[in-house]
């Protein structure tokens, strides 16, 4: 015993100086689960610091109302899992059935104990090793030629014990509430501490300072008690419809926008929160009046000494005093850990509450150190779900497989298919990858072309800003050129200020699929790799730079793109063109007809009935394209030698032509949606 | 088609030098201006110009005056000035005096008056060159009226020059000015006769009696030594027009023969550059004189048609057949040189009409399909895929799928654990391939239905992607046979009922299936043992293997595994395996072969052999020696490389055919060809294949060589001799030597995309022009480099609040404060507007 409790005291001691693993994981919300289930999945050595006793500690107070505003679609009508996770944005990725949120609440909205409950859950089934009430409070490097980047990570929790990492993953989210400071402030409450009680707030007048949904979750609660809200901000509403950005305002939470459009007392204004002051009368309502007006006066006289902004405009919108002065304005990162030497950068501009990361989610300051989850949302911030559960939970895949690569030379996994199953395997995707769908214009699947176009490698997910580093991130090599599939919207469809109803928004006709508004896939084909310049010079609101050739697939009322006109055909044409080939399927009979009239086959012939898996096809099938005009009948044909001899495939094409009825899309149904 | 545009270029080209070279002096206005004074002095000797004289423009002489401006360009080119004369009112002059002489125009040379036009005989563009031309090329084009006349003139010309003699129903018309303009080039070379008169065109003997259309003769008088016989003639074939004339007129003076001494393929004459072929009569030293005048006569027969060379082979080291006296090069380029056996001069003629009617076609067809070129953009959404238009078209029909177990990511497992053999087709519901199969499939279902120990299933990887992914399904669709939970069988057979169904029920039998007695070796090898394959027709080889062969069995036994499902392999290692091998003359190890049907069984030897040696000594021992080619069987003896040889026939071979074929098929074992035969009406596609091979169809049977691998010759066997295995084998002998011609050659064209795509990039950019597209984006305006984001995502928003905040700062701190007190209440009011989408 005594011996056991020495070499227990002796690790202690060395473990006081750093306790190693390759990777650590700061925080263990959604992302840093996520992060946890896949190095695990890889064996790979790692840990998990939350500094709270659970796992999701930020879910276990907000939203403070509760109300999760991540859909939770119970039914699809399909059963394809991958395409389920499309309309279940709560889930983490895991190979375990039981783990799909839906098994866990109803609700289309769920409440958000439910989250807490799920990852706590998520962590114990899957046995992530996770090390609760462990704060890492100061993260510093050790330079070190031996490291993989370079330098080790230093971490140090509350209790002084020391760890030292190869790779840090931050997964710490954005928690530190938003505030602003101007005269009055200390009135202010914050949506972190405010009663959620609607009784609390029974016939008081309410100012939320913010426009995001927790201020309007917190109108949302309160309005059927108060006088009136006001709710100011800079900016403008967003709606999320409109947008198409599930951070904005949710259509869940928008009742104010009711009750101020009906001039139901509540409203809406537009103002830098910079410039107000609140202050306080002797009833202890709040009065709005302005910065400038301050300045001028001895703050430390009486509220009747302080003009006031109606004193002067007596219309003045905000003339009538507050009961209570909420506010809502989201959060920020903690830079406040990172030694200065990992130069941990606030963003610019509208992200600045982020920090500054590379498109592969690598900080621009510290190689090695990587950010994911909500934290990581500057790299598609206010475009796509980067900094929501239902986008994160591929972008930490993504840069698990990138870490992988990078370090344990597991390149990008990949899968090689023959070039007959090209369109196929796009058709197949777009239809039901989910990371495509919620990642859009951020992770794009890759095709990476094999010599003469016989066969292709297929990449899923890869960060499409880090196109340029393709070879050397992923460990593919891509000297044939190369396709890239993504999903995106019409360029010019989404903004808040934009009219997404207007007559006649959706597409139909495949012509025009370029011109698509809603969430389509865009395949786009580079004869080789373009360069870090080319991704740098690209135009703006283009996730690539100009392509050789580029195809959209139509928009699609039903996202499904598998007819076989409208989408599988202008798709095959344009693979067909970009790879000078044809990519036609033919019967045996054609196949056969091929070998003994021409020196080459198309590929559909050589990959298959070349190697004796030809496609006979049933007498009827084979009647059907008699009847198209797309297979010549020889058993009808009084054979009288029409024709020259060379003339015989041209003829053929004709038979095609001839015969080929035009299928007119039926375009009142196609354009269905607009009526 | 290009060369056939280039062709055009090329002498269009030639024409606008020719044009361009005639010395013009022409001002930037095309039609000047003048007043009389300055008109009269301004004419130079020798220059020709066109003169109308006015006061001012009456209503009534306005078309004439149009046509005459109009017309300015085109004379600008000949040299002839067009000049309208503005008379003053007071002037009396010659010109502007009279009343009526303005109605007329006036041909001055220098300051001759050549002649006066009346306004109506100028009434359009084609009219006014062509009187003009006319007049101005008095000597050089004769107009005569009568027979005697154009006698005279043949007869004056003989020896000395050549003649152009052409018809026209009337002058003033296109063909009428496109005579002069080629008079204008070619009147000092050729002298040139024109008429109006009909029955001079008659007595010329022109069978065509249509003298409503123009027609252009070359009289060959220079080469004319008889003075009693007229000069030969050559009749332009095509309308009247500049291009043609000039093309015509540039074939009769190119030389009759053309005397070559270098490799044909690099030989280019007028012929060839103005897109007719060439004919080369290949000579020898012994007899070029005779060459000669063949070469002569053949060129007079295709005087205007093609043009002939004549080609000494003494000279030129051609690597072709020494039977081989005439070549023919086309125009298009790219194509080689042909090299044929003729007997007679007409066969040279037919060979270059026929080939002007082929080419006659293919233009045809060429501007049809440059009519659908511009069409295609309607085409492109019309369905060409034969698989997907078929199953589109049958996508009402419902499938009888009862017999097929649909299998789910939750059943996929239980399933596959209670049935000894389940079949499972993983396909997609919405991929054509997949449902064509997915027929094919029920058939099967149907055939094997109540068959024990067999489950047929399916599982529609749209729904389930994670079983698929799990079973490692990369392509649509994909065939699984899996044995009780444990190893799986993918099937890479033919999608067709018959021989799925026969791996199914092969592989229902282990493979190899070990044979306990001698009983069931014999059993086996005649088929009858398993007897749940007695029913099935199929070959059945049993390896006999001593104890001490343990290399050799489990190399068998592997190959077992390997060929699971395509044939039915034993296995016997009993101690009293001399028996067998007794009865079968081998010694073991070795392969007893027990073809389905047939009665005799085969012994192969074993050496030492790899796992892969062996499945591929089994596949090829498969095979048979004389087969009938079907659509199913042909890649099998397509794998083997080998040029085929083939008999088609309608209908079943007669035993004669077949005993020769087979003798001349088991004459050589290690056959460097396939021997094989083709029964049209079980696969009628073989007359797609020999309607490709011949424009007609030859008499049936017909025994044809075709190489497919290397070169893709066809060559047909006389049809006057007899199948026999003498008469095929120097039949081959000759084609080795390269003594036969083949009847065609297959295309070596890739794959090429059969319609162009949508092309999205250029829509775009002709519908945003000011979207830089193009890498060469100046750099500033990258979303990476752009400067302090304010809120906002798009371009719109973000700008309107930094334009305020703008706005803010730059006035006075106070007035700016103050400013933002009333825009709290004001925003609201100035509300943006949604712009109109």
């Amino acid at each position: 015993l005594g011996l056991a409790l020495y070499t227990g005291s002796l690790c202690a001691v060395t473990s006081a100086a750093f306790l190693y693993h390759d990777y650590c994981v700061i925080g263990a919300g959604p992302s840093g689960l996520q992060a946890a289930y896949f190095l695990q999945q890889a064996s790979r050595d790692y840990v998990v610091f939350e500094r709270s006793h659970a796992p999701g500690s930020f879910f276990a107070l907000y939203p403070r109302h509760r109300k999760l505003i991540s859909i939770n679609k119970q039914y699809t009508g399909k059963s394809n899992s991958e395409f389920n996770l499309r309309h279940d944005w709560n889930s983490l990725l895991s190979h375990d059935s039981r783990l799909l949120f839906r098994r866990y609440s109803r609700d289309f909205f769920p409440n958000a104990d439910t989250m807490v409950r799920y990852l706590e859950d998520f962590a114990s089934l899957l046995k992530l090793q996770v090390q609760y009430n462990t704060a890492i409070v100061h993260v510093t490097l050790e330079r070190d030629r031996q490291a993989w980047n370079g330098h080790y990570f230093l971490l140090t929790d509350q209790d002084r014990q020391n760890y030292k990492c190869s790779s840090l993953l931050v997964a710490t989210g954005t928690w530190v509430p938003n505030v602003v400071n101007f005269p009055g402030s200390e009135y202010v409450e914050g949506y972190e501490t405010v009663s959620i009680n609607p009784e609390d707030f029974a016939g008081q007048t309410v100012l939320i300072l913010g426009r995001g949904n927790s201020a309007f979750e917190t109108a949302e609660n309160i309005l059927g008690v108060t006088n009136f809200i006001h709710m100011v901000s800079r900016s403008r509403v967003r709606l999320s419809w409109a947008t198409h950005y599930v951070g904005d305002l949710r259509a869940i939470n928008n009742g104010l926008l009711d009750t101020y459009q009906l001039k139901s007392l509540d409203g809406l204004l537009e103002g830098d929160l910079e410039d107000l002051a609140i202050i306080k009368d002797k009833k202890g309502k709040l009065h709005i009046t302005l910065r400038f007006y301050l300045d001028n006066r001895n703050t430390s006289a009486g509220i009747d000494s302080i003009t006031l902004p109606q004193d002067e405009l007596d219309n003045f919108a905000t003339r009538a005093p507050y009961d209570r002065v909420i506010r809502c304005l989201g959060w920020k990162f903690d830079f406040s850990i990172y030694n200065s030497s990992l130069r941990m950068m606030p963003g610019k501009g509208n992200k600045k509450k982020y920090p500054q990361i590379k498109p592969s989610y690598e900080s621009r300051g510290t190689r090695g150190l990587f950010v994911l989850g909500t934290a990581s949302h500057s790299v598609d911030f206010r475009k796509s779900a980067g900094g929501f559960i239902h986008g994160f939970r591929y972008t930490t895949r993504a840069v698990h497989r990138l870490l992988e690569n990078r370090h344990h030379g597991v390149p990008w996994p990949s899968t090689v298919y023959p070039i007959t199953q090209l369109t196929n395997s796009i058709i197949k995707r777009v239809n039901e990858a989910s990371g495509l769908y919620q990642m859009f214009s951020v992770l794009a699947d890759i095709i990476l072309l094999r010599e003469n176009a016989t066969a292709f490698e297929y990449l899923e997910e890869y960060p499409v800003g880090v196109l340029a580093e393709l070879e050397v991130q992923t460990g593919r090599k891509a000297p044939n050129g190369l396709f890239v599939i993504i999903m995106e919207y019409g360029r010019n469809f989404s903004g808040a200020d934009k009219d997404v109803f207007y007559y006649n928004r959706a597409v139909g006709e495949a012509q025009h699929a370029w011109q698509s508004n809603f969430l389509h896939p865009v395949i786009y084909y580079y004869k080789r790799l373009p360069t870090e310049r080319e991704m740098r010079l690209r135009p703006p609101d283009w996730p690539l730079p100009r392509p050789d050739a580029v195809h959209h697939i139509v928009e699609d009322f039903l996202t499904d793109w598998t007819a076989p006109n409208a989408h599988i055909l202008p798709l095959r044409r344009f693979l067909e063109n970009c790879l000078s080939t044809d990519l036609r399927n033919f019967f045996a009979e054609s196949c056969f007809l091929f070998a003994f009239t021409h020196q080459k086959l198309p590929p559909f012939c050589r990959q298959g009935y070349a190697r004796m898996q030809g496609l006979v096809g049933s007498e009827g099938l084979r009647r059907h394209a008699v009847e198209a005009g797309l297979l010549e009948d020889y058993s009808l044909t009084d054979f009288l030698g029409d024709g020259p001899p060379d003339s015989h495939e041209g003829s053929q094409d004709q038979l095609l032509r001839d015969h080929a009825i035009p299928v007119h899309p039926l375009q009142h149904l196609v354009n269905a949606k607009d009526e | 088609m290009s060369t056939h545009k280039d062709r055009w270029v090329f002498s269009f080209s030639f024409l606008l030098f020719c044009a361009s070279s005639i010395p013009t002096r022409g001002s930037a206005r095309l039609l000047q201006e003048l007043s009389p004074q300055e008109y009269f002095s301004s004419l130079q000797a020798g220059k020709a110009s066109l003169a109308y004289f006015s006061h001012n423009v009456s209503p009534g002489a306005q078309p004439f005056l149009e046509q005459i401006e109009n017309s300015a360009k085109a004379l600008q080119d000949y040299g002839i000035s067009v000049v309208k004369v503005n008379c003053p009112k007071e002037d009396v002059s010659r010109y502007c005096g009279k009343e009526n002489a303005f109605r007329k125009a006036y041909l001055f040379r220098g300051n001759t008056l050549i002649r006066e036009f009346p306004t109506d005989a100028l009434f359009d563009v084609n009219s006014v060159v062509a009187n003009i031309l006319f007049a101005l090329l008095f000597n050089e084009v004769k107009y005569v009226e009568t027979l005697a006349d154009l006698q005279n003139i043949e007869n004056a010309l003989k020896g000395r020059s050549n003649m152009v003699f052409a018809y026209v129903p009337a002058t003033g018309t296109a063909e009428h000015r496109a005579v002069m303009e080629a008079a204008f080039a070619y009147g000092t070379v050729h002298q040139f006769v024109l008429t109006t008169e009909a029955t001079l065109l008659k007595d010329t003997g022109s069978d065509e009696s249509d003298v409503s259309s123009a027609r252009l003769l070359f009289c060959h008088c220079q080469r004319a030594t008889d003075l009693a016989q007229p000069c030969r003639r050559t009749a332009m074939g095509q309308t009247l027009t500049m291009l043609n004339i000039h093309r015509h007129l540039k074939l009769m003076g190119a030389p009759l023969v053309t005397e070559v001494a270098e490799d044909p393929e690099k030989v280019s004459t007028v012929h060839l550059q103005l897109g007719l072929p060439l004919v080369f009569i290949l000579s020898q030293k012994e007899t070029y004189e005779a060459d000669r005048r063949t070469a002569e006569f053949v060129a007079w027969q295709l005087l205007g048609k093609a043009g002939v060379a004549l080609l000494s082979r003494d000279l030129v080291d051609l690597n072709v057949l020494l039977r081989s006296n005439v070549a023919l090069k086309t125009p298009d380029e790219g194509v080689p040189v042909k090299y044929l056996v003729l007997e007679d001069t007409d066969e040279v003629v037919t060979l270059v009409e026929d080939k002007n009617k082929v080419e006659q076609i293919q233009e045809d067809e060429e501007e049809n399909e440059e009519d659908e070129d511009e069409k295609q953009d309607n085409n492109q959404d019309i369905q060409d895929d034969q698989v997907v238009e078929a199953v589109s078209r049958d996508k009402k029909r419902e499938l009888p799928l009862e017999q097929i177990l649909v299998l789910t990511e939750e059943t996929f497992h239980s399933a596959l654990s209670e049935t000894a053999r389940t079949v499972v087709l993983f396909y997609a519901s919405w991929e054509a391939v997949s449902l064509a199969v997915l027929q094919s499939y029920t058939e099967v279902a149907d055939h094997l239905k109540g068959t024990r120990g067999v489950l047929l299933s399916r599982v529609n990887c749209w729904d389930w992607p994670g079983v698929c992914t799990k079973e490692n399904v990369t392509q649509f669709p994909t065939i699984k046979i899996y044995e009780k939970g444990e190893r799986s069988v993918v099937y890479d057979g033919m999608w067709e009922t018959e021989e799925l169904t026969s791996f199914i029920m092969l592989s229902r039998v282990s493979c190899p299936l070990k044979l306990a007695t001698i009983d069931e070796a014999e059993g086996y090898l005649r088929g009858e043992f398993p007897s749940e394959l007695s029913s099935y027709h199929h070959t059945s080889l049993l390896g006999v293997f001593s104890t001490a062969s343990s290399e050799a069995r489990e190399a068998f036994e592997e190959a077992g595994n390997i060929l699971s499902g395509r044939v039915t392999m034993g296995m016997y290692l009993e101690d009293d395996t001399l028996s067998l091998s007794r009865k079968y003359a081998v010694s073991p190890p070795a392969l007893l072969l027990a073809r389905s049907g047939g009665r005799s069984v085969e012994g192969i030897a074993l050496s030492k052999q790899s796992t892969q040696d062996m499945v591929q000594m089994i596949r090829y021992e498969l095979l048979d020696i004389f087969p009938e080619i079907t659509v199913q069987n042909l890649p099998r003896y397509l794998q083997l490389g080998k040029p085929f040889l083939i008999l088609f026939s309608d209908g079943d071979i007669s035993q004669m055919e077949s005993k020769e074929m087979l003798k001349l098929a088991k004459g050589r074992p290690q056959q460097a060809f396939v021997a094989c035969w083709l029964n049209l009406k079980k696969t009628p596609v073989g007359r797609g294949v020999l309607k490709a091979y011949f424009a007609t169809m030859p008499s049936l049977p017909v025994l044809i060589w075709v190489n497919l691998h290397a070169g893709g010759q066809v060559f047909k066997f006389p049809s006057g001799q007899a199948v026999t295995e003498m008469n095929i084998l120097s039949w081959l002998e000759k084609l080795k030597a390269g003594l036969e011609i083949p009847s065609s050659t297959l295309s070596e064209e890739d794959w090429k995309p059969p319609l162009p795509a949508y092309d999205f990039l250029q829509m775009m950019e002709m519908a945003v022009p000011e979207v830089p597209l193009h890498t060469s984006h100046r750099r500033g305006d990258t979303p990476e480099r752009h400067p302090p984001e304010s809120p906002g995502g798009d371009t719109a928003v973000r700008e309107e609040p930094s334009q305020e905040m703008m706005a803010e700062k730059v006035g006075s701190p106070g007035r700016d404060l103050r400013g933002t007190a009333p825009r709290l209440a004001a925003r609201e009011k100035q509300g943006k507007r949604h712009s109109e989408l």
